[in-house]
């Protein structure tokens, strides 16, 4: 499996990356490098393998439903690059 | 006990004996500390210094001793990965994309370290994210290992990702430093600057507060300049935490108590798998030493095979991009971290910040994980490597019933110089071939000093043990390190004049 170009810009776009247009083919290049070696796990039978989705074995723990935390808006927002009364501000985003 | 005359060469339990008996202040021990920084500059270690800070809660150590209530680590200069969030302290990560980012809060783990009575030096530089095995990928330039080869003034790098705070215990810069290891990024740069680097078991340490990479997979641990030390700093920064639902419930023994009872009896595993070709003679050569030097002391030597390594890597290469993939979305230009000016809406906002504020790796990992998460490929990559994965942690499983512990490398070769890997990543990765495995499976592994190459490069073995086990770990690196007298110290080059 390797990606075109046309992928890469794709997967660019659901990353939310801008990617200059004459960036994309070495990133696609490099990308396919990658690709390339982990293919190697193809050689493998995994059939009937379980993934693995917890490396220690434990229950996930349940906390009480409560408020422990909050109140505080100062806090939230101060590494805002752009805030106002508590928002963060964005550009405009309804017409 | 004889000290040695410059506080900065105290081993941490030197220092806590030292300060303990009021033979040296907090203050006097962590002056000579920023001192020591101010003076090595050159090696870049760290990105931000807090020598105020330093001073100031090493004065409320000094009243605390005087007071007669002192904590475990009372009074000890440590250095802190830039990846621990500080409360007040700007925390990078190495990324332009957090470079003017104020944490309201603290990490777990540094709070433990400061409620056990450590004073904070500063954050140390690293790979961006800790994305790298180099620490070139830093936002803040790369750091320089102390160490070079003989006769050459040729820079070299310290490893990464936790390359800066490696280059600083070797440097004599602080008495230890955190570090957070997800592929290698403890153990590789340990290995490579002649330090003793632990990554316990998955759960261990609290990962609240550290800026997530790949979170099946991101450890906090301890660097180090005695295998000692590492034991005393690891039972400080263990805890079970509310704040992380996988921090383990798992009593914390006290490691420094197990650390002299030996290797006698013990069943020291050596994987064949891990002879790779390619590796220069010496990493063999250092392997098969250990193996010696361990079964001089009483321990059995039994063969054992983990027929699924190869595949580790590669595994990790799909696992790790796609869980910074996620990890990663936060960052849009909104809430916190930088912000691209001039975008003409809310995507835009968002692709450009983002495009600015990480660097080439983060990008590529960033787009390899949103690639194998990306509907239609998910089965192919992610699912598959997921499958990998418990084939390597079976592999850990199956030899673990013939052994105690595994002895292997550390890395495949000793420090290199800046810039001889970067232009190909999948030759950077491999760095981490011996490393990887032990996250994969959420292992305790250490890396301990072991020898010199012949050019005068330091080299390390890695003991890797069972979930749970970092006192056997330490223990049977507590041996290596008897056996191995790595007493080198790197030329201080660096120092200012």
């Amino acid at each position: 499996m390797s990606v075109d170009k046309e992928t890469v810009r794709r997967i660019a776009k659901l990353a939310r990356l801008a990617l200059e247009e004459e960036r994309v083919e070495p990133m696609m290049n490099e990308l396919n490098q990658i690709l390339a070696w982990v293919q190697q796990l193809e050689e493998v039978d995994v059939a009937g393998v379980p993934p693995l989705t917890s490396v220690v074995a434990q229950k996930l723990k349940m906390r009480t439903d409560a408020v422990t935390a909050g109140g505080d808006a100062d806090a939230v927002v101060a590494n805002a690059p752009e805030s106002e009364d508590h928002f963060f501000v964005v550009p405009k985003v309804v017409e | 006990m004889s000290l040695p005359t410059n506080p900065t060469s105290f081993t941490l339990a030197d220092a806590r004996e030292a300060v303990r008996k009021k033979e040296i202040s907090s203050r006097e021990l962590t002056q000579a500390f920023v001192s020591a920084i101010e003076g090595a500059r050159t090696l870049n270690a760290f990105v931000t210094e807090t020598p105020e800070k330093a001073l100031a809660m090493a004065d409320a150590s000094d009243a605390r001793i005087a007071k007669g209530s002192m904590g475990p680590l009372e009074g000890l200069p440590l250095a802190i990965k830039d990846l621990f969030c500080t409360k007040g302290v700007r925390t990078t990560a190495g990324s332009n994309i957090l470079s003017n980012f104020i944490p309201p809060y603290e990490s777990t783990v540094s709070q433990n370290l400061w409620d056990a009575g450590a004073v904070m030096l500063g954050k140390t530089n690293m790979d961006e994210f800790a994305m790298g095995s180099s620490n070139e990928t830093s936002y803040f330039k790369p750091v320089l290992n102390p160490w070079r080869a003989r006769n050459s003034n040729r820079n070299l790098v310290p490893g990464g990702s936790s390359g800066g705070s490696a280059a600083s215990v070797a440097a004599n810069l602080c008495l230890g430093a955190t570090g957070t290891d997800t592929g290698g990024s403890i153990r590789q740069p340990a290995a490579v600057t002649g330090t003793v680097g632990l990554k316990p078991t998955y759960g261990r340490c609290s990962r609240w507060g550290i800026v997530a990479f790949a979170s099946s997979l991101d450890q906090a641990g301890p660097m180090t300049r005695t295998v000692r030390d590492a034991a005393i700093l690891m039972k400080a920064m263990a805890s079970v935490d509310p704040q992380d639902s996988t921090s383990v419930d798992v009593p914390v023994p006290d490691y420094e108590a197990t650390l002299e009872q030996g290797v006698k009896g013990l069943r020291v595993g050596i994987p064949k798998e891990y002879r790779i070709d390619g590796a220069p003679p010496e990493i063999d050569a250092m392997w098969a030493k250990g193996a010696e030097w361990l079964k001089a002391q009483g321990a059995e030597i039994v063969d054992v095979s983990l027929p699924h390594t190869k595949y580790a890597l590669p595994a990790y290469y799909i696992v790790a991009p796609a869980e910074a993939s996620s990890n990663l979305a936060r960052y849009d230009g909104v809430r916190f971290g930088h912000r691209a000016k001039g975008a003409h809406d809310i995507t835009d906002l968002y692709e450009k910040s983002r495009a600015e504020g990480f660097g080439a790796e983060v990008r590529r990992r960033i787009l390899i994980g949103t690639y194998v998460l990306s509907a239609g490929y998910y089965d192919a990559f992610y699912s598959r490597a997921q499958k990998l994965r418990t084939l390597i942690a079976r592999d850990f499983t199956q030899a673990f019933e013939k052994c105690d512990v595994l002895l292997t490398p550390a890395t495949p070769g000793p420090a290199f110089a800046i810039g001889e890997k970067t232009s190909d990543p999948v030759s950077m990765y491999l760095n981490d071939v011996f490393t990887v495995t032990v996250n994969l499976a959420g292992l305790p592994g250490i890396s301990v000093p072991a020898g010199l190459t012949p050019e005068g490069l330091p080299l390390g073995l890695q003991i890797i043990g069972k979930a749970f086990d970092e006192a056997t770990v330490l223990r049977v690196g507590r041996s290596v390190e008897q056996a191995a007298q790595f007493a080198a110290k790197p030329e201080a080059w660096w120092r200012a004049a």
